[in-house]
């Protein structure tokens, strides 16, 4: 398989601050890769350099093939783009944006327009000031995914959308997959980043600190437990996987690798359990984690 | 009810202040220097009573200098002279500052939803609008009294010094008014912006016309002028204070409709309703967007000036009959040529004004680049095949060559006028449309500095309003203020041949030094960053 993104030892820094140090990424050919990292993490900024809206200070970055600054024209033809932040011209309707961005990119196939203008229900007469947040992006996505192009290059592109929207989105990223298209997608949200990707990146203060595939990046997450016993808990110190454990009388909380918790909830049901909490972690829980971890 | 309406405006009032904390003081510091400088200036020059004399009949006899600065009514004293030299641009300044002041605290608030942010926490409804007011007004006030200050230091009479002062203050205060009631119209702080400077460029015209043939022409168009108002104070000669009650009365009047207007209409809304438009586009280049983007501003300008050059043409007759009319007046002018020299030196001095009127719509065409960057919307252009150069330019156009279109009209707008006055439009119109398009390779510079600093310090892009100042400043009051020829000369202006006698050799070198800032202006964007 090719790379449709290869990044290697890629530095930007804006005055005394650091945005991006040493950053890896490689994105494959076809595949749907999440893009992970706290605020201010630099993924903005990767996706900036991958563009040619900035120029990188050191290291290389190749995008289809071509040098993401020198060629933009050419790479642009090929690739859409959705931003975090979407501004819209006041007194452009959105179906004036969507199909200005769609001619700019060479055309725009115009069934698929008018059935994401469906799917998504979004009025494309109103005008760019009277649109919401989440319509705003619903402009942008519907301009990126009605062009033919090969690359999707999306930056937090669902945090205005509430769930149907987010539902609706996610139907939309696996028929690009199915239509081969390579897709970048910067998210915060797990569920999201779990039910559509292939492989994933997690970058922190401009450094990407893990790859791989979902699977392989299991062994980050745990799951909270906390649960009231029939009598008191068992055997789970000395066990395999469990964290953090609080004991206070018949209460038990904890935290379980989530590989581990089978063998750890049959251990617990041996105590006779009452009530039963479980919470999958957050996005927060999981990076705590990793760094904990590799520290 | 009055009393919660108004619940958290003195909080507002100092979040204001503290976020115009450099932008306000370097207001008030450039006007009351500006005063002092002046009366400095002036003191030297025109040092005795015989030097004040001759100024007083040449000033009000020459139509260039009443259109532009209205009349010297008391040239016995330091005072009078400043009033006359400075007077119409200290208002004018204090106008924008105060319409751009209140435009910034109330709708670009609202436009960015902040207002909201602050309208859910304990504020009234008319806190924002009376905050910016207070803001707005007070820094009108304070600048007055400052200027009244500095001249009373200069040893200038007290009541004259505080009758200029407060007419300078009095103009703030109207257009604080004006653009309180503009702020609630629109939905966008830029055509708020633009109805309350079209307002206040249409006043200066009709004060401008009114003046410009002194006694000859319409002087009862000055009355319709806030500006024109400070001029009936006839501060140092009759100090007629009564006069800024028609200022008072009509700020009072202009906040008060805002109010009421606040109480009618939804948060983030403007009374012009936004209609619902096309599904589809038919845009497709970058330049099809800049077009759709700039026309407006464009054809604003283009009408504008040509109604401005329709007004100072017909202007050009009644400068010849005030010779006319006034026989030891003729005989000064038979000297220098009689009337038609001074109709030319008239139109020299218009198309001048005229050029430097239309250097700043080429900065406003060329910084739209800047605020589309700023906004985030030219990220989602540059990720498309758009080149770097070729968004630059779809811009850039609208300053250069809508430029010339600009000038054009203003032209055009003298030429027919006095064409038709004369009987003559064959001749004078194309004679008026050149003495207004050999204006435009000095405006390009200006637009030239404006696309470098664009194009390689954009941070300092706000910078080019400071350049467009201090070229009016330096071509308009730096020959009269008998400042050093190397400071005249800084100021493009000053190098564009006088009308009738035009020659190529400064207007090619003007375009040489505009195409190498265009140049590195282009150059410096296709390397840098976007930033915000």
């Amino acid at each position: 398989m090719t790379s449709a993104i290869s990044v290697s030892g890629l530095v930007k820094t804006f005055g005394p601050t650091r945005a991006l140090d040493d950053l890896d990424l490689d994105v494959q050919t076809g595949e749907v890769h999440g893009f992970l990292g706290p605020n201010g993490a630099g993924k903005s900024t990767t996706i900036r350099i991958l563009l040619g809206l900035l120029r990188a200070d050191s290291g290389t970055a190749r995008l289809l093939g071509g040098d993401p600054w020198k060629d933009t024209a050419s790479l642009h033809r090929r690739l859409a783009y959705v931003p975090g932040d979407v501004n819209l011209w006041p007194n452009l309707t959105g179906g004036e944006v969507i199909d200005l961005l769609g001619r700019l990119r060479g055309g725009l196939n115009k069934q698929r327009r008018a059935e994401l203008l469906e799917r998504f229900e979004l009025d494309p007469r109103k005008k760019g000031r009277t649109y919401s947040k989440g319509n705003r992006q619903k402009v942008a996505l519907v301009a990126a995914l009605s062009s033919d192009v090969e690359l999707l290059i999306l930056d937090e592109p669902t945090s205005g959308l509430d769930p149907l929207m987010e539902a609706v989105f996610q139907d939309c990223i696996n028929d690009e997959r199915e239509r081969g298209r390579t897709v970048l997608l910067s998210s915060h949200i797990l569920a999201e980043v779990e039910a559509l990707c292939d492989r994933v990146s997690i970058i922190r203060n401009g450094h990407c600190v893990e790859t791989g595939t979902l699977a392989e990046l299991r062994h980050l997450t745990r799951t909270s437990i906390s649960a009231e016993l029939a009598g008191p808990p068992n055997g789970l110190t000395s066990m395999d996987g469990v964290h953090d454990l609080v004991a206070e009388g018949n209460r038990v909380r904890f935290e379980v690798d989530s590989d581990k918790l089978d063998l750890v909830l049959k251990q617990l049901v041996t105590s006779g359990v009452r009530t039963l909490t479980s919470q999958p972690p957050t996005l927060e829980e999981l990076f705590l984690r990793h760094y904990e971890d590799a520290k | 009810m009055i009393g919660t309406a108004l619940v958290g405006t003195g909080h507002l009032v100092r979040l204001a202040l503290r976020r115009d904390r450099i932008l306000l003081p370097i207001w008030i510091f450039f006007l009351v220097f500006t005063t002092l400088s002046t009366t400095t200036a002036l003191e030297q020059v025109y040092g005795t009573q015989e030097s004040r004399a001759l100024l007083g009949v040449t000033a009000n006899a020459n139509s260039a200098f009443l259109a532009m600065l209205g009349p010297l009514h008391d040239w016995s004293s330091l005072g009078g002279l400043v009033v006359w030299r400075w007077g119409v641009f200290a208002g004018l300044f204090v106008a924008i500052m105060a319409l751009l002041v209140v435009t910034r605290h109330t709708r670009a608030e609202e436009e960015a939803g902040r207002t909201e942010l602050i309208a859910a926490t304990v504020v009234g409804r008319h806190a924002p609008l009376a905050a910016s007011v207070i803001v707005a007004g007070g820094a009108s006030l304070l600048i007055g009294v400052l200027q009244a200050v500095v001249l009373i230091g200069k040893g200038l009479d007290a009541s004259g010094s505080f009758a200029f002062g407060l007419s300078t203050a009095s103009v703030g205060l109207v257009f604080t008014g004006v653009s309180a009631l503009t702020a609630q119209l629109s939905e966008n702080s830029r055509v708020s912006n633009a109805i309350a400077g079209g307002f206040l460029g249409v006043t200066y015209l009709f004060r401008a016309a009114g003046d410009a043939a002194g006694e000859s022409g319409p002087q009862w168009l000055t009355w319709f002028s806030p500006i024109g108002w400070t001029e009936h104070v006839r501060s140092f000669a009759d100090n007629r204070f009564w006069v800024l009650g028609i200022s008072l009365a009509a700020t009072v009047l202009l906040v008060g409709v805002s109010a009421y207007v606040v109480t009618r209409r939804d948060v983030g809304l403007g009374l012009l309703a936004t209609r619902l438009g096309p599904a589809h586009g038919r845009i497709g280049t970058p330049f099809g967007l800049a077009w759709r983007l700039q026309k407006g501003s464009l054809i604003g300008w283009s009408l504008a000036l040509f109604v401005v050059g329709m007004i100072y043409g017909s202007v050009a007759q009644a400068v010849g009959q005030m010779v006319e009319d006034n026989p030891t007046l003729g005989q000064i002018v038979s000297k220098i040529g009689g009337a038609d020299a001074m109709i030319d030196a008239f139109f020299a001095t218009i198309t001048q004004l005229l050029g430097l009127i239309t250097s700043i719509y080429l900065v406003q065409a060329v910084l739209r680049l800047r605020s589309e960057e700023t906004s985030f919307r030219a990220e989602p252009l540059l990720a498309t095949p758009v080149s770097r150069w070729g968004w630059v330019a779809s811009h850039a156009v609208f300053a250069l060559v809508g430029g010339a279109i600009v000038l054009a009209f203003a032209g055009l707008g003298l030429g027919l006028v006095h064409g038709v006055q004369t009987g003559d439009v064959g001749t004078v119109l194309p004679k008026m449309l050149g003495a207004a398009l050999v204006q435009l390779p000095a405006a390009w510079v200006v637009a030239g500095v404006a696309l470098l600093l664009f194009g390689l310090f954009p941070q300092f892009t706000g910078v080019s309003w400071a350049v467009v100042s201090a070229s009016l400043v330096i071509t308009l009051l730096g020959p009269a203020l008998q400042l050093d020829q190397w400071v005249l000369d800084i100021a493009p202006f000053t190098h564009v041949p006088k009308y009738p006698d035009i020659v190529a050799g400064p207007l090619l070198w003007l375009s040489g030094v505009a195409v190498v800032l265009v140049a590195a202006g282009f150059a410096g964007f296709r390397r840098r960053d976007l930033t915000t």
